[in-house]
């Protein structure tokens, strides 16, 4: 039987708040961020880093939460679907657009297709339509087959 | 009229006249909000005090007796807090309710595996602990004694003599037998000028597997005998049949509760295994108890689609090309439970004919047991591997005779102006015109342009072939169309509730019978509920999920089989109307005026032409809930604004002797094109270009309709070329996780194009169609376009799965003079 383990302090920063928290060694991230600091915007959809439900920011990068222990969190700054949004509607425009152009069905990849889309957008304003189903890869949605969720990034580009 | 017709004439229906100012419109979703901030609740996001969390020991073995389980070292681990096993199962549970007349119906199937395990990944020892990591390390402790038996994994070869017996009490692994004869099919092959012959299809073994697993949180009250289920089970009182006298629990012991639900593609229909269980824990341990799948238990033991093989297939066809009928052999492989089966017999024959004239029509369908997961219903449920068949004839007469694909469909289709039109069983489809929706198909994909390029690109390597796909997604089913399989069940018909209520502040509030997965149902609920009371979608309030203890429901309330759009909605137009008339009476009462003369409109009771005369709704409610002594007492005693409906499709039980009768309501139709490219070198096929055209009645939501179209069509491509389930010939399933199931990602499915034509249903109050599963449209259309891209004198097109290495072997079967799998006779 594997060990609990030994209990890790961690300093870090979640949605722009510094935080110290005592973690188990084994405690995936994104089950302390579910558990621990009760965030269930960040899902999970499987147990081998393939489907990004649970896909965060990590100093500004996405990353699967499952991929990542809570130890290794230290020192690091992290932001989740709970820190977007803060438009009239409480949506920024990335957000809107999904709305506006049914990028989203049953809305379980939703989170980390958003964060994915929030650093590409950031890093490359004007993305051809190529580019962003490549961006995409990481994040399966088996609700919408792409086309919407593509066409809602290009529309956020375009604002 | 038809003489021989066994169902028509079918009434048109009264359609509500007061749809039309926010139905048919692009609203905005009332779900997005929350779940774009990631507030959505799904089931993994509960919590309860005092909860344990449940790990599964499952079999590692396909078939194996289960001699001895010894749970003392796990139990001893401090944090444990309770265990259940399989032996305990078969003490505390009643065997589930088979569907299948006898023998099928003698297998006996618990929520685990009691003396011996069927599949690998059946649930054998349930462990609940404090901690989701204790239960899953505790679970290891777990000693388990496996007597190994042969297992049988093919759907056709488990009928042999000499194949191991599945369930022993069945005395055979054919879990239903049965023969569908309609017309005359010996007398057309007979007079048929060619008869083509198939040797063999086959329809893969797949899961549309939804992003969110199966998951469940279980509290059985002790203080109240209450068991409640916070689950994403999609057919909760499909469910509560099953699991209730299984476990002597009442309906009104039973309370089911759901928010979100992360897709569920009928996938999720069949979890009350899980939820058996979990009661049964939760009882034992007198703690709620939380279960969540990972993916691999999710892949390996949840449900998975019906596989499917057709033998012998012939087609007689007259020299013109009119295709006359099919005859053949039907195995659909269970898997080891039939745990929704075997309505997959019957569940096809709503589409006996496909999209086609065709008239007689011969099928002998046999459901077989095998050691693999139980199948489930999944998107496109039993209709698209008959679908498929289908359209595989079709393209398989074109080519074998010398066909043209497009105008061999457009001869054999059912002509636009035939509708309603009734099937050699019986069957009435509703509306349609397939032939104009592929000229748009072709005109999408630059039919012509594209025929060039195919010429083209001859000896570049790459070899370009252009497939079409006709389909049909049959909603509102006939419940009755169960007693074709078994004449003793009691069901019949189909329905939906509907609960529409005017609060004390004014507000309206709508509650559904549903378990939305992504439908979009809170808003096109309040897009038919504005229009008819005269407000705006902002302003109706539709309960997000279900809620069995303060939302309406009937037996056959859920979100499945392609019908919200009637059953739900019917239910909702019902109760919007009842709510409206009360108002109305009670804002004639108030002002004094006559019931014809008010109208509602912005918000307001009001009198027609005297907007001064106007009463706001919370004028009206506060009148009827507070101040009810203003009212003339007659009035008073009979107005609630709390009003209940229930939508009943016109449906007659069929005829269970001859296997005919209106087993669905409505018939949306898709007709796809596609492009593909073939490397020479390596088979692997990549999409160049993909097209869908979609008719489904009246659109209440026209954007909701393009994404279930764009949904479908992906689960449909990624079928067709990247998922398979693959077990070996032990049983054991070799692709359990994302890793190796490679569900298709947004590099796989091409910016999908899109366009529909609108041909109203007769039969439903709002002339919508139900839509959403899609027909398997894209594996008929990607299949036919590898079938295109093929050498002369290639094996055909065979299988509904063409990764490379198959498409490879079916190009090199053309340099081997190899049998291809076809023959034709001619006279």
């Amino acid at each position: 039987m594997a060990d609990s383990g030994a209990v890790h302090t961690i300093e870090l920063t979640i949605n722009g708040e510094q935080q110290t928290h005592n973690v188990m060694s084994r405690q995936l991230l994104v089950h302390f961020i579910r558990d621990t600091l009760g965030m269930r915007g960040t899902h999970i959809g499987c147990d081998t880093g393939n489907c990004g439900a649970c896909t965060i920011l990590v100093d500004g990068r996405p990353m699967k939460s499952c991929m990542m222990l809570a130890a290794q969190a230290d020192g690091r700054t992290i932001e989740t679907i709970e820190s977007m949004g803060d438009g009239p509607d409480g949506l920024d425009p990335l957000q809107e657009a999904f709305r506006e152009h049914h990028g989203l069905q049953c809305g379980f990849c939703t989170p980390g297709v958003l964060l994915n889309a929030k650093t590409l957008l950031a890093e490359n304003p004007n993305p051809s339509t190529e580019e962003i189903r490549r961006a995409l890869k990481g994040n399966i949605c088996r609700c919408t087959g792409y086309t919407n969720i593509v066409k809602s990034i290009e529309a956020a580009a375009a604002k | 009229m038809n003489p021989d017709a066994k169902t028509l004439p079918y009434e048109p229906v009264e359609q509500d006249e007061r749809l039309g100012q926010w139905s048919g419109k692009n609203v905005p979703r009332k779900e997005d909000k929350r779940l774009l901030k990631g507030q959505g609740a799904f089931v993994d996001d509960l919590w309860m005090h005092r909860m344990g969390y449940v790990h599964f020991v499952r079999s590692p073995h396909a078939h194996a007796r289960i001699v001895s389980i010894d749970v003392s070292k796990c139990e001893a681990v401090p944090g444990v807090y309770a265990t259940l096993t399989g032996k305990e199962v078969g003490e505390l549970q009643e065997p589930y309710f088979q569907m299948a007349p006898e023998p099928g119906a003698n297998a006996k199937d618990y929520c685990m595996a009691v003396d011996k395990a069927r599949f690998m990944g059946e649930p054998v020892v349930a462990v609940l602990a404090e901690s989701r990591e204790l239960a899953r390390d505790a679970a290891e402790l777990v000693e388990i004694e496996y007597d190994v038996l042969p297992a049988v994994v093919d759907g056709v070869a488990t009928v042999e003599p000499d194949a191991p017996i599945i369930h022993e009490d069945v005395g055979s692994n054919v879990g239903w037998h049965g023969v569908y004869d309609y017309g005359d099919v010996d007398w057309a092959l007979e007079s048929a000028d060619h008869v083509v012959r198939i040797d063999r299809l086959h329809f893969h073994r797949f899961s549309s597997a939804p992003l969110e697993c199966s998951a469940a949180l279980v509290n059985w009250d002790p203080g109240t005998g209450v068991c409640e289920f916070q689950t994403n089970n999609q057919m909760p009182m499909f469910a509560a049949m099953f699991l209730g006298p299984a476990i002597g629990l009442g309906i009104d012991h039973m309370q089911f509760v759901t928010q979100d639900i992360g897709g569920g593609f009928g996938i999720k229909i069949t979890s009350y295994t899980y939820l058996t269980a979990l009661a049964l824990l939760s009882r034992k341990a007198g703690r709620p108890v939380k279960w969540t799948e990972y993916r691999w238990e999710h892949l390996a033991a949840s449900a998975h689609g019906n596989e499917r093989t057709f033998l012998d297939i012939e087609v007689p066809v007259m020299s013109d090309g009119t295709i006359l009928g099919f005859k053949l052999r039907a195995f659909d492989d269970a898997g080891a439970y039939m745990r929704y089966e075997p309505l997959g017999a019957v569940i096809w024959s709503q589409v006996v004919p496909g999209n086609y004239k065709f008239k007689h029509i011969h099928v002998d369908y046999t459901e077989t047991f095998t050691n693999k997961c139980p199948v489930g219903p999944n998107r496109g449920y039993s209709r698209l591997q008959h679908l498929w068949m289908i359209e595989r004839i079709v393209d398989t007469v074109a080519r074998e005779l010398g066909f043209d694909p497009v105008e061999l469909r457009k001869l054999n289709y059912i002509q636009p102006e035939d509708f309603p039109y009734e099937a050699p069983n019986g069957c009435i489809y509703d509306s349609g015109d397939y032939h104009a929706m592929l000229d748009k198909a072709l005109e999408l994909i630059d039919y012509p342009a594209v025929r060039r390029r195919q010429e083209e690109a001859a000896g570049s390597g790459k070899r370009i072939g252009i497939g079409i796909g006709t389909t049909l997604d049959s909603g509102t089913n006939n419940f009755g169309q169960s007693r074709l399989i078994n004449p003793e069940l009691p069901f019949s018909g189909n329905g939906e509730a509907a609960f529409c209520k005017l609060d004390l502040y004014g507000e309206v509030t709508v509650t559904l019978g549903t378990t939305p997965q992504g439908q979009g149902h809170e808003t096109t609920a309040a897009q038919v509920v504005a229009d008819i009371l005269g407000v705006t979608p902002e302003m109706v309030h539709v309960r997000a999920g279900y809620n069995k203890a303060n939302h309406t429901y009937v037996g056959f309330s859920g979100t499945y089989a392609s019908q919200f759009a009637v059953t739900g909605l019917g239910a909702v137009i019902g109760a919007a109307e009842k709510l409206r008339g009360e108002m109305v009476r009670v804002g004639a009462a108030m002002l004094g005026a006559d019931e014809d003369d008010i109208e509602l409109a912005e918000g307001f009771v009001r009198l027609a032409g005297n907007p001064e005369a106007a009463i706001p709704f919370i004028g009206i409610a506060a009148t009827v809930f507070s101040n009810v002594a203003e009212l003339p007492g007659e009035l008073a005693d009979s107005v609630s604004l709390n009003c209940r409906h229930v939508y009943r499709p016109p449906f007659a039980v069929p005829n269970s002797e001859d296997k005919t009768g209106q087993l669905t309501l409505t018939y949306a139709s898709q007709v796809h094109a596609a492009v593909v490219e073939v490397d020479e070198e390596t088979g692997a096929v990549e999409l160049l270009d993909y097209a869908a055209v979609d008719e489904c009645g009246r659109k209440i939501n026209p954007q909701i309709v393009e994404g279930q179209v764009h949904g479908a069509t992906g689960h449909g491509i990624g079928a067709a070329l990247y998922e398979a389930f693959n077990y070996d010939a032990d049983g054991q399933l070799l692709n359990a996780t994302f890793m190796d199931y490679h569900v298709a990602t947004s590099l796989d499915i091409p910016m999908l194009k899109y366009d529909d034509i609108e041909r109203p249903s007769p039969f439903t109050p709002n002339g919508a169609k139900g839509m959403g599963e899609g027909g398997g449209a894209p594996l008929s259309t990607i299949c036919s376009a590898i079938q295109d891209a093929l050498p002369e004198g290639a094996h055909i097109v065979y299988d509904t799965h063409n990764n490379a290495e198959r498409v490879y072997e079916l190009m090199r079967s053309a340099s081997l003079g190899a049998p291809r799998g076809v023959s034709v006779t001619s006279k």
